[in-house]
C-alpha cells in the first residue's frame, strides 16, 4: 500500500515543528544571540528592579540629599559605591535606571499589546471583508498616517493628563494603524490561498477562519512589526517623558530620567542624563536588531 | 438524461428531485464598480463575465467532467457549485432546492454537502495546523464526531483516503505531493459530502502519483456513492473518470455529452481540436496541429461566437451571433451555428 | 521517422560522459545526478523523462553551468564542440551559453525583464556576442519574432513583457534562444504551463525549427505524450539515474525498464474507460534514503533479492538502446527497425 510510511518517512516524522524550527535559525547568527542576551539582561532586571537594585530610589528613608549629585564611582555616606553617581535627590543612578526600564519597557509592551489587538483585529477584519469595510478602515489608516504621531501623542496627552495609563492609551492611538496596514497586507496574501477557501467550504465559522487560520499564518510579519514597535513605543514614551507630559514624576521612565538630568548639563554633571541616555539606546537597538533577525528569520523561504 | 433544456418541464413534473444538484443559467461576473466608485471617488474595475449562462444537472453517484483552457471560467464554476462563491444571476438547487432559499442550519448542510479537492496540494491546507487537526477540525465543529471518538473518525478517514493514520501529527510541508493530495480528500470526506468537486485536482502531481489518486477517487465513487464534479485540462483524465463532459470556452459551456458520445462524435469545432491534442500513446506517431490562435481575454470577448477568431469553419453569422446550446443527438448539446446548416 | 542523416547520429553534438552533480545538505551529500551518460546528434530532439526529484531539470543545468551553489558537479565530462564544459573557466562558459547553447525556461519570466521592451532585449542579447550594428540586431530579432510564430513582429519589437499572453511570452523567449543560431537548445518544461491547444501550436513550430536549422535540442518533461510525439530519441531517469535510453518510438513502443513501462502504463488512455489505472505503488525515494542496488527496486514489480543485492546495476545495451535492469521487460528480439 502506498500510504505504508516508508524509511524515509520515519525520518522526516523526528522532523521538529515550526516553533523549534524557528528558535534553532533564529541563534545561528552570533549576533542574534547577543542580543537575546543583551535583552534577557534588561528584561530580568526590570522585572527584579526590587531584588537587583542596590537602593529603592523612591524610598525616602534609603536616600539622603548629602549624595546628591555624585559623579559615578563615589562612595556614599553609608558605604555603597554609587557606580553610575547619583541625580540631583541623591538617588543612585543605577537603581533609578534599573526601575525607569521597567516602567518603560512597560509602557511598551502594553502599547504594543493594545495597539496590536485593536489593529490587527481591524486589520484582518478589512482583509477577510474586502468592500466598504475595507475601504473604511483603510482611509482611517491612511488619515491617522498623515499626521505625526509625536503631534497627535502631545494633544492627547494635553488633553488627558499625565499617566503612565494615559501614556499608554495615547500611543495605542498613534501606533493602532502600522498594525492593522501589516495585518491587512499579509491576510490578503493568505486570503488568496486555497486552504481558506476550503475553510469556508467547511462552513468553519468566520471568527474561527480569522482566528485559527487567517491570523497565525500573518504572525511571523505581525511579530516583527511588533517587536519593532516596542523600540519605537519606548522612544516616543521617552521623547513625552523629556517633555514633560509624560508619565508622572512618581514612576519616573528613562525618559524622565534623561530630562531630569539635562538641567545640570551646562554644568558639566554629564553623567545624569548620559547613563540613562545609554540604557535608553541600548534597548531599543536591542529591540530593533531583534526584530530584524525576526524578519530574516521568518521569511518562509528560510521556514 | 441530465439535459438542461428538459429543465422546465423537469420541475414541473416534480422529476427534477433526481438531480442532486442542478445549475440553471448560472453566471458569475467580476469586478466593476466597489463602495467608493459608486459614490464618484475614482474608477472601478472592468467587469469580467467569468461564467455565462451555465445549465446542467448531474445525478446521483454520477462523475462529470469539465474540460476547457484557462480562462474558460471552469474553476470560477467550481467553486459556485462549492459553495464558496455565490453566482451573480441564475440558481443552483440541491435535490430541486435553491440553495439561496436554505438558511440556517439546512444551509450550513448543504453547504457541506459539496467539498472540494484544489488543485494545489501545497496551499490548500494551513500549514500551521497538524494533519489529524486538519481532517477532524470541520467534522468537530459541525458536531459529527461522536464525543471522545476523535482519533478513531480521523483515523477512518484517514484510511479512505489511503493515508496511514500514524501521519496524524506531521505538518502538511512533512508530506509528500501524493500525501498531501489525500489529506485534502480525507478532509473533505470527513464532512460526509454527497458531492466532490475536485478542480484540477492531480494536475500538480507526478505521473506515477497522478495515477495513484485516480484510482484511490474511482474506488471512492463505488465505496461511497459518491456525486463528483471532475475539472481539468486534461482530456485523458477526463475521458477516463467521466459519465458525462461538459466543454467550456469563455465562459459558456459550448458542448455537453455523454464521454463516449463526445470522444466518438464531437460535434463543436473547439471540442474537435481538443481532442486532437489528447494525452496517448499509441505507437504511430500524431503531429501537432493545433488550432491557431491566442485565447480571448474575458476582460474582451469576442462578439457573437467566442470562438470564431480561431475557428476555422467561421462564417458571418459567427460573427454577430452567439449560438444557443441546442440538442444534435439525444444528451448531446452543442453551441454552434454550423448544425443549423445541415 | 528518423529523418536526420545517420552521420548525425555518429558524430553527436553533445556527449555527456558518467555526469555526477551533488548538493551538500546538513543532513548529507545528495546526489541529484548520479552517472549519467547519453549523447544528442544535431537535428535530434532528445526526451529527457523523469519525474520531480528524478535529476531531470538539474543535468540540465549542469550542461548550461548554472548549478547553484553550494551544488556542483563532482564528476564526469560533458564534450560539447571539441571541448569539456565541465573543465570551461566562468568567463567561457558565459560566451558558450546564448550562443552556442541556450536554454528554454518553463516560466518565461526566467529570461524576460519586465521593465525593458522586448526589442531592446533582444539586441542586447544579440549585441552582447556580436559586433553587429543596432539596425541589424533591430532586423534579426524581428525575424526571429516572425519565425516563432507571433503576429505583425513589427508592432510586437516595441511592446513590454506584460503585454503578451502566456504562450507569446514563451514564444518570445523561444526567439531569444534562437537568436545566434545556438547548435544545442536545452529546453526545460517550457510548455507545461501552457494551455494544450497553445502548447500544441508552440510544439509544431518548435519540431520545424530544430529540423530546418539542424539544431539538437534536450526536451525535459514529465509529459511522456508530448515526448512521443515529439522526440526521436528519449532518457528516462529515476531518482537521479538513468533507467533507459535509446530511439524514442522503440523504447515507448517496448520498454525494458519496468519503471518505463509503468510511466508509460499511468496515464490514463493506456486503460479501458473507468477501469482502474496500473499505477506504480509507493512515491520516489528520498535522496539520503535510496534503496540498496537497483533504485527501483523498493517499487518494482519484478525485484527480487539479485536488484537488491547488487549495488552496481548493470548496463545492458542494444546497440543504441540501453537500460539498467536484472530483469528487463521484452526480452528475446527486437521489434520495429529505423
Amino acid at each position: 500500500m502506498s500510504a505504508k510510511p516508508s524509511k524515509a518517512n520515519d525520518k522526516t516524522f523526528r522532523r521538529p515543528g515550526p516553533m523549534l524550527t524557528l528558535v534553532r535559525s533564529f541563534c545561528r547568527s552570533w549576533s542574534a544571540r547577543a542580543c537575546l542576551a543583551v535583552m534577557s539582561v534588561i528584561v530580568l532586571a526590570a522585572v527584579f528592579a526590587p531584588w537587583i537594585a542596590p537602593q529603592n530610589p523612591y524610598d525616602l528613608a534609603q536616600i539622603s540629599m548629602l549624595d546628591a549629585m555624585l559623579p559615578p564611582g563615589s562612595r556614599s555616606m553609608s558605604g555603597m559605591i554609587y557606580w553610575l553617581g547619583t541625580d540631583g535627590q541623591g538617588r543612585d543612578l543605577l537603581s533609578a535606571i534599573i526601575y525607569g526600564l521597567g516602567i518603560s519597557l512597560e509602557v511598551g509592551v502594553l502599547t504594543a499589546i493594545f495597539a496590536g489587538i485593536v489593529g490587527i483585529t481591524l486589520g484582518l477584519l478589512a482583509a477577510y471583508r474586502g468592500g466598504w469595510v475595507d475601504a473604511a478602515i483603510m482611509r482611517l489608516v491612511d488619515l491617522q498616517f498623515s499626521f505625526p504621531a509625536i503631534l497627535v501623542a502631545l494633544m492627547l496627552l494635553a488633553f488627558m493628563g499625565k499617566g503612565i495609563g494615559n501614556v499608554v492609551v495615547a500611543l495605542v492611538v498613534v501606533e493602532w494603524a502600522t498594525y492593522a496596514r501589516t495585518a491587512r497586507a499579509a491576510a490578503l496574501v493568505e486570503r488568496s490561498k486555497e486552504y481558506i477557501e476550503a475553510a469556508i467550504c467547511l462552513a468553519i465559522p468566520v471568527h474561527r477562519i480569522v482566528y485559527r487560520h487567517l491570523l497565525p499564518n500573518c504572525l511571523p510579519s505581525l511579530i516583527v512589526i511588533a517587536t519593532i514597535q516596542i523600540g519605537r513605543a519606548i522612544a516616543l514614551e521617552a521623547t513625552l517623558s523629556f517633555l514633560g507630559i509624560g508619565v508622572p514624576v512618581t514612576e519616573p521612565s528613562l525618559g524622565l530620567l534623561i530630562s531630569n538630568g539635562s538641567n545640570y548639563m551646562l554644568a558639566g554633571k554629564l553623567w545624569v542624563s548620559f547613563w540613562p541616555g545609554v540604557a535608553l539606546l541600548v534597548t531599543v537597538v536591542t529591540i530593533n536588531l531583534i526584530g530584524d533577525r525576526l524578519r530574516d528569520v521568518l521569511n518562509p523561504r528560510s521556514l | 438524461m441530465a439535459i438542461p433544456e428538459h429543465r422546465d418541464a423537469d420541475i414541473s413534473s416534480g422529476s427534477a428531485e433526481q438531480f442532486v444538484i442542478e445549475l440553471c443559467g448560472v453566471s458569475r461576473s467580476f469586478g466593476g464598480p466597489g463602495a467608493l466608485e459608486r459614490l464618484g471617488l475614482g474608477r472601478g474595475s472592468p467587469v469580467i463575465h467569468a461564467v455565462r449562462d451555465v445549465s446542467f444537472g448531474l445525478r446521483q453517484g454520477e462523475v462529470l467532467g469539465i474540460v476547457g483552457e484557462s480562462g474558460c471560467g471552469k474553476s470560477t464554476l467550481a467553486r459556485m457549485v462549492a459553495g464558496i462563491l455565490k453566482p451573480t444571476a441564475g440558481e443552483i438547487r440541491w435535490h430541486g432546492k435553491p440553495l439561496s432559499s436554505l438558511r440556517g442550519r439546512e444551509g450550513k448542510a448543504a453547504r457541506l454537502k459539496a467539498q472540494m479537492v484544489f488543485q494545489n496540494p501545497w496551499s490548500a491546507m494551513n500549514p500551521r495546523l497538524r494533519a489529524a487537526e486538519i481532517v477532524a477540525e470541520a467534522p468537530r465543529i459541525h458536531g459529527l464526531i461522536p464525543r471522545g471518538e476523535q482519533d478513531a473518525y480521523v483515523a477512518h478517514h484517514f484510511l479512505l483516503a489511503g493515508l496511514d493514520p500514524a501521519l496524524g501529527d506531521r505538518y502538511p510541508h512533512q508530506l509528500s505531493g501524493g500525501q498531501r493530495q489525500r489529506l485534502v480528500i480525507a478532509r473533505a470526506l470527513a464532512v460526509v459530502p454527497e458531492m466532490l468537486v475536485c478542480d484540477e485536482a492531480v494536475a500538480a502531481l507526478d505521473v506515477s502519483i497522478q495515477a495513484q489518486i485516480l484510482n484511490m477517487l474511482m474506488d471512492l465513487r463505488e465505496k461511497l456513492d459518491l456525486t463528483s464534479m471532475f475539472i481539468s485540462h486534461d482530456l485523458g483524465v477526463i475521458e477516463h473518470l467521466s459519465d458525462r463532459v461538459v466543454v467550456m470556452y469563455l465562459g459558456r459551456v459550448v458542448e455537453n455529452a455523454e464521454v463516449a458520445e463526445l470522444f466518438e462524435r464531437p460535434n463543436h469545432p473547439y471540442t474537435r481540436a481538443l481532442l486532437e491534442e489528447l494525452p496517448r500513446i499509441d505507437g504511430e506517431r500524431r503531429p501537432f496541429a493545433a488550432i491557431e490562435g491566442e485565447l480571448p481575454s474575458p476582460l474582451n470577448p469576442p462578439p457573437g461566437c467566442a470562438f470564431h477568431p480561431r475557428c476555422p469553419f467561421a462564417m458571418e453569422r459567427c460573427r454577430r451571433e452567439a449560438p444557443a446550446l441546442l440538442p444534435v443527438a439525444s444528451g448531446h448539446l452543442s453551441a454552434c451555428h454550423l448544425n443549423d446548416m445541415a | 521517422m528518423h529523418t536526420a542523416p545517420a552521420a548525425a547520429r555518429l558524430v553527436p553534438v553533445l556527449t555527456v560522459e558518467d555526469l555526477t552533480t551533488v548538493f551538500p545538505t546538513p543532513r548529507g551529500l545528495v546526489k541529484a545526478v548520479d552517472g549519467l551518460s547519453f549523447s544528442v546528434g544535431a537535428g535530434r530532439v532528445m526526451g529527457l523523462v523523469g519525474e520531480s526529484g528524478s535529476g531531470k531539470s538539474v543535468t540540465g543545468y549542469s550542461i548550461m553551468g548554472l548549478v547553484e551553489p553550494p551544488g556542483h558537479i563532482a564528476g564526469g565530462r560533458i564534450l560539447f564542440a571539441g571541448r569539456d564544459l565541465v573543465r570551461q573557466s566562468r568567463t567561457e562558459m558565459r560566451s558558450l551559453r546564448g550562443r552556442a547553447i541556450a536554454m528554454i525556461f518553463q516560466d518565461p519570466a526566467m529570461t524576460l525583464n519586465p521593465v525593458l521592451r522586448i526589442s531592446t532585449q533582444m539586441v542586447e542579447a544579440i549585441r552582447a556576442h556580436e559586433k553587429i550594428p543596432r539596425a541589424e540586431a533591430w532586423k534579426r530579432s524581428r525575424d526571429a519574432l516572425g519565425l516563432v510564430g507571433i503576429p505583425s513582429p513589427d508592432e510586437r519589437m516595441s511592446a513590454y513583457p506584460h503585454e503578451f499572453s502566456g504562450g507569446m511570452r514563451q514564444r518570445v523567449a523561444i526567439a531569444i534562444a534562437l537568436l545566434h543560431r545556438p547548435s544545442l537548445i536545452i529546453a526545460d518544461e517550457p510548455t507545461t504551463a501552457l494551455d494544450v491547444t497553445i502548447q500544441s501550436q508552440i510544439l509544431a513550430r518548435m519540431q520545424l525549427l530544430m529540423k530546418q536549422y539542424d539544431m539538437a535540442m534536450i526536451w525535459i518533461s514529465h509529459d511522456l505524450s508530448v515526448v512521443s510525439r515529439l522526440c526521436d530519441d528519449i532518457a528516462v531517469m529515476y531518482a537521479g539515474r538513468l533507467v533507459e535510453t535509446g530511439l524514442a518510438d522503440r523504447v515507448i513502443a517496448h520498454p525494458r525498464h519496468p519503471y518505463t513501462r509503468g510511466l508509460i502504463d499511468s496515464l490514463p488512455s493506456r486503460a479501458r474507460r473507468g477501469e482502474r489505472l496500473r499505477q506504480i505503488e509507493g512515491m520516489m525515494p528520498e535522496p539520503l534514503d535510496l534503496p540498496e542496488g537497483c533504485v527501483f527496486s523498493n517499487r518494482c514489480p519484478r525485484a527480487d533479492a539479485a536488484c537488491r543485492a547488487n549495488p552496481v546495476m548493470s548496463v545492458s545495451t542494444y546497440g543504441a538502446w540501453q537500460w539498467r535492469c536484472v530483469h528487463p521487460l521484452n526480452e528475446g528480439p527486437v521489434h520495429g527497425h529505423s
